[in-house]
């Protein structure tokens, strides 16, 4: 269980969000609303551990984050702004690198199966810089469909996505929460979820 | 395991982005092949300014390619997956500080005794010199990689490097270009060699310590 207490963060001087408070069971989904810098991306950054926060802390199972460090990277999957694609490397390369840098590597069949339900299969051996952005999108939320960690903290997952992909990601979510993962997400659009896994926390 | 795919990784991108290598090699070339043209052909000159022109060419060589050292992973999401893997980031950063020196210090070594003979080097001292240079380029990539980690993201962040790296590029310099001189002086050149080989141990131990602190602060 993912338990947020007291959460304060300030950027550039300002503070975005102060005494934020949620918790989030397995099984279910956070989305997090909020205008244009209300710090939608700050807290799922906090999450992460990427930053600090100013005040207020997170635990993971009731024990700090701080605390567990590496082991608690170990149960995210994070898909940020930047899809993290290298231009150098072809499409199986970067999605078989990006699993290897969250400690899950896969074999080649197993990625190009990912690719293959994304529909982006026979690019594999292309370079990703010949790519659009929503194919690159695609490539970067490939990994969900080989990713096995309990929590996944995807920023603006459904941007660039096509009406198809946006089905599939959905589903795909949906599976996660079945097996009883998290996910936390924030996007501008509503997200087609079973209303009685979703937990809304607008930032004001 | 997961340490030597991050190493692959870092050696794929070089390959497949060849040119930046190229580029700095060349420099190193260029820059060392010019002073035997610009002070005239006196070999005894020569011989006493090469241990410091090789090894000021190296420290500017290296110079160059740290910028990309960090800059294009922070750019496209990269360092925030790694930041994020379950590998601690101490080891992540010494696995790419490794990258950057094979590639971009290891040619300086391999290429060093080649550009020697220009400056009419004996062969024991273009061997003190190769054997400096394999000690004092790692360190010269650690430190760099302090450098390159603190600048990330600041407009202008390679000028900045430079003046935040060349001065603690100092000592390396003065050590390993002095084994060198002090061999060819008679004096031998294990005072030289054993200092730089400390800085070496040295930096290994903290360099990516304090590179990882820096990433971080860059990451909030």
């Amino acid at each position: 269980m993912l338990l947020a207490s007291d959460l304060a963060c300030e950027r550039g001087g300002r503070t975005l969000f102060s005494g934020l408070n949620f918790s989030l069971k397995r099984g279910s989904l956070l989305h997090v609303q909020g205008a244009n810098g209300s710090g939608k991306t700050s807290l799922l950054r906090l999450l992460c551990r990427l930053s600090t926060p100013v005040a207020g802390k997170i635990s993971w199972d009731g024990e700090d984050v701080r605390e567990l460090r590496e082991e608690y990277s170990a149960q995210i999957t994070y898909i940020g702004h930047q899809p993290a694609i290298k231009d150098e490397l072809n499409v199986l390369e970067n999605l078989q690198t990006a699993q290897m840098l969250a400690g899950q590597p896969v074999e080649r069949d197993q990625a190009l199966h990912a690719l293959g339900l994304l529909g982006i299969k026979k690019y594999a051996h292309l370079p990703a810089r010949v790519l659009s952005q929503g194919q690159k999108r695609r490539v970067a939320l490939a990994r969900l469909w080989l990713s096995s960690t309990p929590l996944w903290v995807l920023d603006e997952p459904f941007n660039a996505l096509d009406a198809e992909a946006t089905n599939l990601l959905q589903q795909r979510i949906e599976n996660h929460l079945d097996d009883g993962g998290m996910a936390v997400l924030t996007t501008h659009q509503t997200p087609s979820i079973a209303v009685h896994r979703v937990n809304l926390l607008v930032l004001a | 395991m997961m340490w030597l795919g991050l190493l692959r990784r870092e050696l794929l991108l070089v390959l497949r982005h060849g040119s930046d290598v190229t580029a700095v090699l060349f420099f190193f070339v260029i820059a060392v092949s010019l002073f035997p043209l610009g002070l005239g052909a006196e070999p005894n000159l020569l011989r006493q300014v090469a241990p410091g022109v090789v090894w000021v060419s190296a420290l500017l060589s290296a110079m160059l390619s740290l910028g990309r050292l960090f800059a294009a992973d922070h750019a496209d999401g990269t360092l925030e997956q790694i930041v994020l893997s379950p590998l601690p980031l101490v080891l992540s950063v010494a696995a790419k500080i490794l990258g950057h020196w094979l590639v971009s210090g290891l040619p300086l070594v391999l290429l060093a005794p080649l550009l020697g003979l220009q400056f009419d080097l004996p062969v024991h001292e273009l061997g003190i010199l190769t054997l400096s240079l394999l000690l004092g380029t790692p360190v010269l990539s650690l430190i760099g990689a302090i450098g390159a980690a603190l600048t990330l993201g600041v407009r202008g962040g390679g000028v900045l490097v430079a003046i935040l790296v060349l001065p603690l590029y100092i000592p390396v310099l003065i050590f390993g270009a002095g084994a060198v001189t002090s061999s060819a002086a008679g004096l031998g050149a294990q005072g030289g060699l054993s200092l730089v080989g400390a800085m070496l141990v040295l930096a290994a131990v903290f360099a990516p310590l304090a590179t990882a602190a820096a990433l971080r602060i860059a990451m909030e």
